[in-house]
C-alpha cells in the first residue's frame, strides 16, 4: 500500500489462506499495524491515537446516553437529569460525553498545529490535509447540534444566533434557514433532527478516518526532520523506521493513559468547569441570556464572526461595491467560513521547498504568533463586545489570514532555511546514542 | 548463561504481562458501567414496591392499580364469595397449583391458598389472564363467579381459579403482604 | 491612529472592570462548603438542615421538580430513613396545583398524597424559578479578564451565589410598573423580585438545635441545594479518584513498557 518496501502478510496454509483468498482483512490489518514508521517521532505525534480514542468514547457514550434521552422540547431538559439522577452510572456518562467533546477538540488542535508546524500538509500529503479538515468541519457540525440537545439556555439561543447565520445569504438565505429549523424558529422540528443528525454525523466521520488513515498510509507518515523516509531499499528503510506495533502502538498508548488520567480528573472533580452555567436553565425563547457564549473550541470562529461589524471599514467597503448584498452580517460568516478554507489550502499556499518548520527560522517566529493569535481569539470569542475587543478581535483575525494568505506564500521566497538532515537515520544518530547490547 | 537469559527473559515477560493485565482492568472497569446503564434506573427501582391504601374499599368490591406495569386486582371478597372459593373441589379445578408467590412452589390451590388473609377476605392476584395478557372482566363475571376475559372466553372462580378456556394457569398471586390494617405492600 | 488606540484601550479597561460588576460575580462571598474539592464531601447533617428550611420556607413559592423526594433515603445526602421520607412525602403539600396535574387523583380530583416514588412538585405560582439545578445553573466567580482562574481555584461558585443573595438583601425596595422590586448586592443589576422577608433569621427552628442565624440558614440551604442539583456528587468523585489511580497504575506500566521496548532502538540522549 504504502510506497515504503516492507515485508507483507504471508498467510499460513490452512484457515489463513482459505480466508486471505476471500478477503484479504488479516493482511490489510497486518501491513496497517506493521507499517513501517518514522523512528524519530516525538510526542506530537500521539494525537492521532487520542482522536480515535476520543471518537470511540463519544461514539459509546452517546448510544448509551441516546437509550436515555427524550429528543421533544418538553421532555429534553428532563431527560438529561434523568440520566444525571437515575439512570445507573448516568452522572459519569453525561460527563464524559460532555467532557469528552472538550478532549475532543483539544486534540484535534493539537494535531493540527503539530501539521501546520512540520509541514505535514505538504505535497504529497495535500489529500490527508484537505480529509482532515473535512473532518474538522463535521466535528464542529456535530458539536453543535450535540449542544443544542440539552435544551438549555445556551444550547437555545446558541443555536438560534449561528443558525440565524444562514438567513445572511442573499436570495435563498430565509428559504434555506426555514428548511433547515424545519420551521420559523428553533423548535421541535430542529430538535429532532438535529438529534438525528447528531447520532449519523460521527459515523461519517469514523469512515473519513478511516480514509485519512488509507491516504497517509499511502504516502507514509511525516516526521518532525520533514525529510522522507528513504525507499530505495529495505535497508534504507530499516535505518528509517520501526514497525508500528509495537514501538508506536505502545508509546501511543502511555501517552494515551497519561491524558486520561487528566481527562477522568476533570470529570471526576472539575466537570462543569468548561461549561456555561445557563444551560441548567430550561430553554425559554421569551428571554435571552445576558450573554450568549458557545463552547471553548468555538470561540475563535465566533470572534472572527463578530469582529466584522460594520464599523469596520473593510466591511463598509464591500458593502458599498456590492451595492448592499454583502452587509456585515453576511460578511462575518463568509469571514468564518473563510478562516477554516485558508487553513484548508495551506498546502498551495505555502511556497517552501523545506517542509518541517525546525529548518525555517523565520516561519518559526510567524507559527509561534499564529499560536498566541489563536489563543487569543479564543479569548475575545468569550468576552462582551466592547470597544478593546472589538481592536483585539479585528488585529487577531487579519493575522489569522495574513499569516495563510500572505505569509506563507512570501516566506518560501524570502527565507532563508537551516540545512536539513540527510535522512532519518542521520537525524536519529545525531540525538540519539547506539542502543546498548 | 541460559540461566541468565531465563531470569532475564521472565523479567521482561512480567513488566508486559503486568502492563496487559492493568489494561484489561481499566478495560473492564470501563466495560461494566456500559452494560449496567441498561439495568433499570433508580426511579424504575423505586416503584418495584408501591404501598396501596384498601381503606376505601367495600366489601364486594375490587380496586385495581398499575404496578410494575401491569394491573392488579384488589378484592375485598364477600363471605358467599368465600364460601363459594371453599367449596370447589381441587379435582375440578384445570390447575391445582396456587401460582402464589408468598407460598413455596407447589402449594395447592385451595381457597385459603389464594387469599392474603387467613378470613379469605382479599384477594390479591394479577390482572392479567394467563393466555395471552388481556385484562379479565371481574364483579362476578361469567360462569363461576369470578372473572371473565372478553378475548377468547377464560373464566375464572371467586379466588381467580382457572375453570373453562383457553388460558392454562390460575391468575397469579404477586409478592404481597398488608404492612398495616388499611395498606398492602406490593413486590 | 495611535490616539484611538489609546483612547480606546483606556475607555476599554475602565469598561471592563464596569462590567464585571455589574455581572455581580463581584459581589459573591466565597463560602468554604464542606463539599468542594476532589475530597469533598456532603455533611449530612447541614443538609438535613438544609433540607428543613427548603420545606418550611422556599417551598411555598420555589418547586424542587427534577428532585425525586425519595432521593432523600439514598446515600450520600441527608440519608434520612425510609419510614420518615415516607411520611415527609406524604404531609408535603402541594402549593401550585395547576403546575402539578400529574398528582391529580381523578377519583377524587383534589391533588393526591406523594410517594416517595414521586418528584417535589413544580411551583410556577409566583413565577419563582425551580431550584432543581439552581446551584449549577449560577456562577458566582469568574474571570479575572476572562481567564477563568477563579473558578479553577474557589469552583463555579452557584451555592455561593445562593449564600450571597439570602445574605444580599439590603431592605430597600422600590416599584417598577407595578412590579416591586427588592434592592440586593448579589443580583446581577441589583434589584430582584424576591422580597427581603422571604428568608430571616430564626424562620426555622433547627431540629438539631443549631442557632438558626441568616448565615445558618443560608449555608444550610445552599449546600442542601447543591446535593438537589447533584445527588450523585459523592458517587461522580469516587469514581474519578478510582479512574485516576488506576490509569495512574496503568500510566507508570506503560512508561517502563515504552522505556524497555524503545530501549532496542535507542541508547542514551546526547547532549546536541
Amino acid at each position: 500500500m504504502a510506497g515504503i518496501p516492507h515485508d507483507h502478510y504471508e498467510p499460513k496454509p490452512g484457515f489463513q489462506t482459505w480466508l486471505h483468498n476471500r478477503l484479504p482483512i488479516v493482511s490489510l490489518l497486518y501491513d496497517t499495524l506493521m507499517l513501517p514508521t518514522p523512528k524519530n517521532l516525538n510526542w506530537m505525534w500521539i494525537w492521532g491515537i487520542v482522536l480515535t480514542f476520543c471518537l470511540a468514547l463519544q461514539i459509546v457514550t452517546g448510544i448509551v446516553l441516546a437509550m436515555h434521552y427524550t429528543p421533544n422540547v418538553d421532555l429534553a431538559f428532563a431527560s438529561v437529569e434523568h440520566i444525571m439522577r437515575d439512570v445507573n452510572g448516568g452522572v459519569m456518562l453525561r460527563y464524559l460525553h460532555a467532557n469528552g467533546a472538550s478532549l475532543f477538540f483539544f486534540a484535534v488542535y493539537c494535531h493540527i498545529f503539530r501539521g501546520l508546524y512540520y509541514g505535514s500538509y505538504k505535497a504529497p500529503r495535500e489529500v490527508t490535509w484537505v480529509i482532515g479538515m473535512i473532518i474538522y468541519f463535521l466535528m464542529i457540525a456535530t458539536a453543535f447540534m450535540g449542544y443544542v440537545l440539552p435544551w438549555g439556555q445556551m444550547s437555545f439561543w446558541g443555536a438560534t444566533v449561528i443558525t440565524g447565520l444562514f438567513g445572511a445569504i442573499p436570495g435563498v438565505g430565509t428559504a434555506l434557514q426555514e428548511w433547515l429549523l424545519g420551521g420559523f424558529a428553533i423548535g421541535n422540528a430542529t430538535l429532532n433532527r438535529f438529534f438525528s443528525l447528531h447520532y449519523l454525523l460521527p459515523f461519517v466521520i469514523a469512515g473519513l478516518v478511516g480514509v485519512h488513515i488509507w491516504a497517509f498510509h499511502t504516502t507514509g507518515n511525516n516526521n518532525p526532520t520533514g525529510v522522507e523516509v528513504r525507499r530505495t531499499s529495505k535497508a534504507e528503510v530499516e535505518a528509517d523506521t520501526v514497525p508500528f506495533w509495537p514501538y508506536y502502538v505502545v508509546k501511543d498508548l502511555f501517552a494515551l493513559a497519561v491524558i486520561m488520567m487528566i481527562f477522568f480528573a476533570i470529570v471526576g472533580f472539575m466537570p462543569n468547569y468548561l461549561g456555561d452555567p445557563d444551560n441548567y436553565i430550561q430553554a425559554n425563547p421569551l428571554a435571552t441570556p445576558a450573554h450568549i457564549v458557545p463552547e471553548w473550541y468555538l470561540l475563535p470562529f465566533y470572534a472572527i464572526l463578530r469582529t466584522f461589524d460594520n464599523t469596520v471599514w473593510v466591511v463598509q467597503l464591500v458593502q458599498f461595491l456590492t451595492f448592499g448584498i454583502v452587509d456585515s452580517k453576511l460578511f462575518g460568516v463568509i469571514a468564518m467560513a473563510g478562516a477554516i478554507l485558508a487553513m484548508a489550502l495551506a498546502p498551495w499556499l505555502d511556497t517552501s521547498s523545506v517542509r518541517s518548520g525546525r529548518y525555517r527560522p523565520m516561519f518559526k517566529a510567524w507559527f509561534a504568533v499564529l499560536v498566541i493569535d489563536f489563543v487569543v481569539l479564543m479569548w475575545c470569542g468569550s468576552q462582551v463586545p466592547s470597544a478593546f475587543t472589538g481592536w483585539v478581535g479585528l488585529i487577531a483575525s487579519t493575522y489569522w489570514f495574513a499569516y495563510f494568505l500572505v505569509i506563507l506564500p512570501l516566506l518560501g521566497v524570502l527565507e532563508k532555511p537551516l540545512l536539513q538532515p540527510v535522512s532519518i537515520e542521520a537525524d536519529f544518530k545525531s540525538h540519539y546514542a547506539d542502543p546498548a547490547e | 548463561m541460559s540461566h541468565a537469559d531465563d531470569s532475564a527473559g521472565s523479567r521482561r515477560d512480567f513488566l508486559y504481562y503486568a502492563t496487559a493485565g492493568a489494561g484489561v482492568v481499566a478495560t473492564s472497569a470501563a466495560v461494566w458501567p456500559l452494560v449496567n446503564q441498561m439495568n433499570p434506573s433508580a426511579d424504575v427501582r423505586a416503584l418495584a414496591s408501591i404501598d396501596v391504601d384498601i381503606s376505601g374499599i367495600a366489601e364486594g368490591s375490587q380496586l385495581t392499580v398499575l404496578w410494575r406495569g401491569k394491573p392488579v386486582f384488589i378484592r375485598y371478597r364477600t363471605a358467599d364469595e368465600i364460601k363459594a372459593g371453599q367449596d370447589v373441589a381441587l379435582s375440578d379445578l384445570v390447575d391445582v397449583n396456587a401460582e402464589n408467590d408468598n407460598l413455596p412452589a407447589g402449594s395447592q390451590a385451595t381457597d385459603a391458598n389464594r387469599a392474603l388473609d387467613k378470613d379469605g377476605k382479599w384477594l390479591v392476584m394479577m390482572g392479567v389472564c394467563t393466555h395471552l395478557g388481556c385484562v379479565p372482566l371481574g364483579d362476578g363475571a361469567g360462569d363461576f363467579g369470578g372473572w371473565f376475559c372478553p378475548c377468547h372466553g377464560s373464566q375464572y372462580d371467586t379466588a381467580g381459579r382457572i375453570r373453562k378456556g383457553p388460558a392454562p394457569r390460575n391468575l397469579a398471586v404477586p409478592v404481597a403482604a398488608f404492612t398495616n390494617e388499611t395498606t398492602i405492600k406490593l413486590g | 491612529m495611535f490616539r484611538k488606540i489609546a483612547i480606546s484601550a483606556v475607555s476599554a479597561l475602565t469598561l471592563m472592570s464596569g462590567s464585571a460588576w455589574a455581572e455581580g460575580a463581584a459581589s459573591t462571598t466565597d463560602v468554604d462548603f464542606s463539599f468542594e474539592g476532589p475530597f469533598g464531601k456532603f455533611d449530612e447533617h447541614q443538609l438535613q438542615r438544609g433540607l428543613q428550611v427548603y420545606t418550611e420556607v422556599c417551598a411555598s413559592c420555589h418547586g424542587l421538580k427534577f428532585l425525586r423526594i425519595g432521593a432523600l433515603a439514598e446515600p450520600g445526602g441527608p440519608n434520612l430513613p425510609e419510614e420518615q421520607v415516607k411520611a415527609y412525602a406524604k404531609a408535603f403539600p402541594i402549593y401550585d396545583e395547576a403546575s402539578n396535574q400529574q398528582y391529580l387523583d381523578p377519583a377524587t380530583g383534589t391533588m393526591r398524597p406523594l410517594t416517595p416514588a414521586d418528584h417535589y412538585p413544580a411551583n410556577a405560582s409566583l413565577q419563582a424559578p425551580d431550584l432543581s439545578v439552581m446551584a449549577k445553573a449560577r456562577k458566582g466567580f469568574s474571570g479575572p479578564y476572562g481567564l477563568g482562574t477563579n473558578q479553577l481555584f474557589k469552583g463555579m461558585g452557584g451555592p455561593e451565589h445562593i449564600y450571597s443573595i439570602i445574605n444580599g438583601f439590603t431592605g430597600e425596595s422600590k416599584e417598577i410598573a407595578g412590579v416591586t422590586l427588592y434592592e440586593n448586592h448579589a443580583f446581577p443589576g441589583g434589584w430582584m423580585a424576591m422580597p427581603n422577608t422571604a428568608v430571616a433569621a430564626d424562620a426555622v427552628v433547627y431540629a438539631d438545635g443549631t442557632e438558626a442565624t441568616l448565615e445558618n440558614e443560608a449555608k444550610d440551604v445552599s449546600a442542601f441545594l447543591m446535593w438537589a442539583a447533584e445527588p450523585k456528587m459523592m458517587t461522580r468523585k469516587e469514581s474519578g479518584f478510582k479512574a485516576v489511580l488506576l490509569l495512574g497504575l496503568l500510566s507508570v506500566l506503560l512508561y517502563l513498557t515504552n522505556k524497555r521496548l524503545w530501549s532496542k532502538v535507542k541508547g542514551k540522549k546526547l547532549a546536541h
